[in-house]
């Protein structure tokens, strides 16, 4: 099928990952300094690059191998709570995804779905706590709304609603992770993890539309 | 016995608590495991070490794991997570709800007299109680 996802554009979504978390580094750790601890885009960037640097020493050979080899070393280098939080969706993406080395659209929302519903299991979040929730719960649901048209139509209609998502995470009070200790005074800063998940997204799109 | 893991952000951190818990001991021995810092010794929590952490402190007897900050939660159950995918163990796991300190004092203490699981998380539990005595708060 033309329209499978093969195991090299999903290898190009996480390399892709890293090169926006990289470029957007200041803006995450920014973010973080208005209602957290100032270190999300550090600390996501040192995990990311050590991911790429696994991913060329031990080529996966399937699409479960990449998605655990991106979890254990994202859980082993990232440190802050993103640490677990990408570590169980990339776990639960690889354990739906199965030894295989292309997705079809249908199985692509599969994984994609139990990594979203892992994050959420993870963090205890629920929407509008103002955390990745809101920004990979929208995506995954338009993902599934958009999946009969295609992956990269599908992709598309994720990060759009990604980025609405993470947009309208500004006036929230936050109701987990550290910015909860701020109350009232973390409305009107946008949510890091929201912003990082976006990027997530954004970068699974490009892979997929091969760009 | 019941084996302890300490988890926390800072590798510095859980040796200070550790050596303020030693010296409740007076010599004698706990299980006990720290994971704590990132594998290249940032600030933060590991899930891997934190398993790995579990399997050595592991008698049978169960194990008490007591963390700090919040996302040390996460990743101790992440850990969970990944003992039970490597085949588990035997041993019932805990998460304590316990302060570090205090708490991690309590355990210890609790541990090495022989205690059952229950006991040592549930003196963990209530290791605020003196303090909130202390200080003339009502006990909850």
């Amino acid at each position: 099928m033309a329209d499978d996802v093969t195991l090299g554009q999903l290898r190009a979504w996480v390399e892709g990952f890293q090169v926006l978390v990289a470029a957007h580094r200041g803006y995450l750790t920014d973010l973080d300094a208005a209602i957290g601890d100032a270190d999300h885009g550090t600390n996501l960037d040192r995990g990311l690059t050590a991911v790429v640097t696994a991913l060329r020493e031990s080529p996966p050979g399937a699409v479960d191998e990449l998605a655990k080899t991106v979890a254990m070393t994202l859980i082993s280098t990232v440190g802050g709570a993103s640490g677990p939080l990408y570590g169980t969706f990339f776990l639960r993406f690889a354990t739906a995804a199965g030894p295989v080395t292309t997705l079809d659209v249908e199985a692509l929302a599969l994984a994609l779905r139990a990594g979203v519903d892992g994050v959420v299991a993870r963090g205890h979040a629920e929407p509008e706590d103002k955390t990745m929730v809101d920004a990979l719960s929208p995506a995954i649901t338009a993902f599934e709304t958009a999946a009969a048209d295609g992956a990269a139509s599908a992709c598309r209609a994720a990060v759009a609603a990604a980025e609405a998502g993470r947009d309208a995470t500004t006036p929230l009070v936050a109701r987990k992770g550290r910015a909860s200790y701020l109350g009232e005074r973390s409305a009107g800063h946008l949510d890091p993890g929201a912003a990082s998940s976006a990027l997530l997204v954004r970068a699974l799109a490009d892979a997929v539309a091969g760009a | 016995m019941v084996g302890i893991v300490v988890v926390s952000h800072s590798p510095e951190l859980a040796a200070a608590a550790v050596r303020l818990a030693a010296e409740m001991l007076h010599g004698s021995t706990v299980a006990l495991a720290v994971a704590a810092g990132t594998v290249d010794g940032a600030t933060g929590t590991d899930a891997a070490r934190i398993a790995a952490a579990i399997r050595e402190v592991a008698s049978g007897d169960g194990v008490l794991v007591v963390t700090d900050l919040g996302s040390a939660v996460l990743s101790s159950e992440l850990a969970l997570e990944l003992l039970a995918d490597s085949g588990g163990v035997e041993d019932e796991i805990r998460l304590s709800t316990g302060p570090f300190v205090e708490g991690l004092l309590a355990a210890a203490v609790t541990a090495s007299t022989g205690a059952a699981l229950d006991r040592v998380a549930g003196q963990a539990d209530s290791a605020l109680e003196p303090k909130r005595r202390l200080l003339g708060g009502a006990a909850t």
